[in-house]
């Protein structure tokens, strides 16, 4: 049974003040909080098998090896991959796209073209370009609509045969659009094009299985899902992964070397140079066990239930406009306040204990479109409650009679 | 009034704000009433792009006074630019160079002046010195 009492009882930040109000910590999408679960397999791991890995014949160092391994298998069955080393464990969702973006950097030739969807993070535009610039290929954007959708119309004109990548995220951070990823992929394939989903704002919300999707490159960070910052995960399907040039040289990621030569390790550690985040990892792993221990169903009908009630309380507030009003959107309210910079409002619902984030999300593009500097952003977890969006509601109600 | 008398004065006038509340909107009126820099000064030249919020400031030499006029597209950084433009506009360049801050903090609006708090402020104060310490270099 889903009960968001002894859910919150997991996490003791929720318990804290600001600015000597209870917190409402509605900043999910920036990063997620982390349950005593979690905080406990950190713990244990320096109280018990602090050691470094695949490396040692000492007891310490095959028991850290061992949970870290566990924590790449709890990994690879959570996201359905078909082989544990088609998971490549990274520090996060932003090392994940530059390893493939590097890694392209050899199979992209002048003239070729790549595809980024306009709802994207930084994290998902820049390397592309810094590979476009390096290569020669041609950045071409899917365009967006007024509601925050992909225009996939306009999706089957850019593709061709010129088309060698294609890179969208599952979820947008910054209006909450779950993309029609299944028919996206579909799509690149059949002109052969492969297809990288940035899952950073997905994972927090739904159990992606890559199989299904068919995806060639999924990457994620732990720390939008309950885990731990400086940790995330690369799949990618084997064959692309052999293809893939090393990305940094180093230790862990060799098979021999000698000054002539050397040759790498077998996947995943050809990715994986040096001493990973090996607490991280493990605590990856936890992470994922807590949320399965919640359920995603379950989740996903509370959050929903979470994102109607705030929408609807919301709009109830005279010159307040929702940016990202698509059919399909997971629990994340972009919105400005008619003639109001949203870093005000920011700064006032912080002085009443709500934590929102403000500002362009990272995603400058997207605010461009609708022209406006950023939005005030409050993006709801399972761990959130109705009486905290009546916090959040009135907060804004009493932000906009101080600023107006 | 010398910069230090004007420090006080706020200091003073802050002192009598009971809560956050008051003390904000105090600040958002001030924002409200600053006098706006004339739209030919609101260049890219005179930006100082703060991430979240932007802040232009334009600078002038009267006899042997700098004067500032500044303007932000949010009004909570607004008000604190009217502050500290009470403070170091229509002074001596030599004083502008030697005043500090600290009284930023005795009024409770230290959060505000954080070098991560991405409003331009920080950077406003830097400017602010630079174009005294120019003036400056003139008047010698
Ligand atoms: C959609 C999306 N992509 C990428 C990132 C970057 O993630 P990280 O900073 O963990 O690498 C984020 C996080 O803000 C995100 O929301």
């Amino acid at each position: 049974m889903f009960n968001v009492e002894t859910i919150r009882k997991d996490f003791p930040i929720l318990h804290r003040q600001v600015n000597g109000k209870p917190l409402v910590y509605f900043d999910n999408a920036a990063t997620s909080q982390t349950p005593q679960q979690v905080m406990d397999a950190i713990v244990e791991y320096y109280s018990n098998y602090n050691a470094n890995i695949h490396r040692g014949v000492h007891s310490l160092s095959q028991e850290a090896t061992d949970k870290y391994e566990q924590a790449r298998l709890t990994i690879q069955k959570h996201f359905n991959a078909k082989a544990s080393h088609e998971i490549i464990m990274t520090s996060g969702t932003t090392h994940g796209i530059n390893l493939v973006a590097s890694g392209f950097t050899t199979l992209l030739k002048k003239g070729d073209e790549v595809i980024v969807s306009a709802l994207e993070h930084h994290s998902n535009i820049v390397p592309w370009q810094m590979l476009c610039e390096r290569t020669g290929a041609i950045l071409r954007v899917l365009p967006m609509n007024d509601e925050g959708e992909l225009v996939m119309a306009a999706y089957a004109d850019l593709l061709s045969e010129k088309t060698k990548l294609v890179f969208v995220n599952h979820i947008s951070n910054a209006l909450g659009t779950i993309n029609p990823i299944k028919q996206i992929i579909e799509q690149a394939h059949a002109v052969g094009a492969a297809v990288l989903v940035d899952g950073a704002q997905a994972c927090p919300h739904l159990k992606p299985d890559v199989q299904a999707l068919d995806v060639d490159f999924y990457v994620t960070s732990a720390h939008k899902m309950c885990g731990p910052t400086g940790v995330g995960m690369l799949y990618g399907k084997e064959d692309w992964l052999n293809k893939l040039p090393a990305y940094q040289g180093g230790g862990e990621m060799i098979a021999e070397v000698t000054f002539e030569k050397t040759t790498y390790a077998d996947l995943p550690h050809k990715f994986e140079a040096g001493t990973p985040n090996i607490c991280g990892g493990i605590a990856f792993g936890a992470a994922i066990d807590y949320m399965n221990h919640i359920g995603f169903e379950n989740i996903a009908t509370y959050e929903h239930e979470l994102l109607e009630y705030a929408t609807a309380q919301l709009l109830e507030i005279e010159g307040l406009k929702i940016y990202g009003t698509a059919k399909e959107k997971t629990s994340v309210i972009s919105f400005n306040l008619k003639g109001i910079h949203p870093y005000d409002v920011g700064t006032l619902l912080d002085k009443m204990g709500v934590a929102v984030r403000t500002g362009h999300h990272c995603a400058q593009p997207i605010m461009d479109y609708y022209k406006i500097p950023g939005t005030v952003r409050a993006s709801f977890a399972f761990y959130n409650t109705k009486q905290e969006i009546d916090t959040l509601v009135s907060g804004v109600k009493k932000a906009k009679m101080m600023l107006s | 009034m010398t910069i230090k008398a004007i420090q006080e004065d706020l200091i003073d006038e802050f002192s009598m704000f009971e809560d956050w509340e008051e003390r904000y909107q105090y600040m958002i009126d001030l924002g409200k009433t600053l006098p706006l820099i004339e739209d030919a000064y609101k260049t890219q030249d005179n930006v100082i792009k703060g991430c979240q919020s932007k802040v232009w400031v334009h600078a002038e030499m009267d006899d042997d006074k700098v004067v500032f006029t500044a303007d932000s597209d949010a009004i909570i950084t607004k008000g604190i630019i009217a502050i500290l433009i009470r403070v170091f506009s229509n002074q001596h360049p030599k004083d502008i160079i030697a005043a500090d801050t600290d009284f930023i903090d005795e009024i409770g609006l230290k959060e505000h002046l954080s070098p991560t708090r991405a409003n331009g402020l920080v950077s406003m104060i830097k400017q602010l010195k630079m174009y005294a310490i120019a003036y400056q270099t003139q008047l010698n």
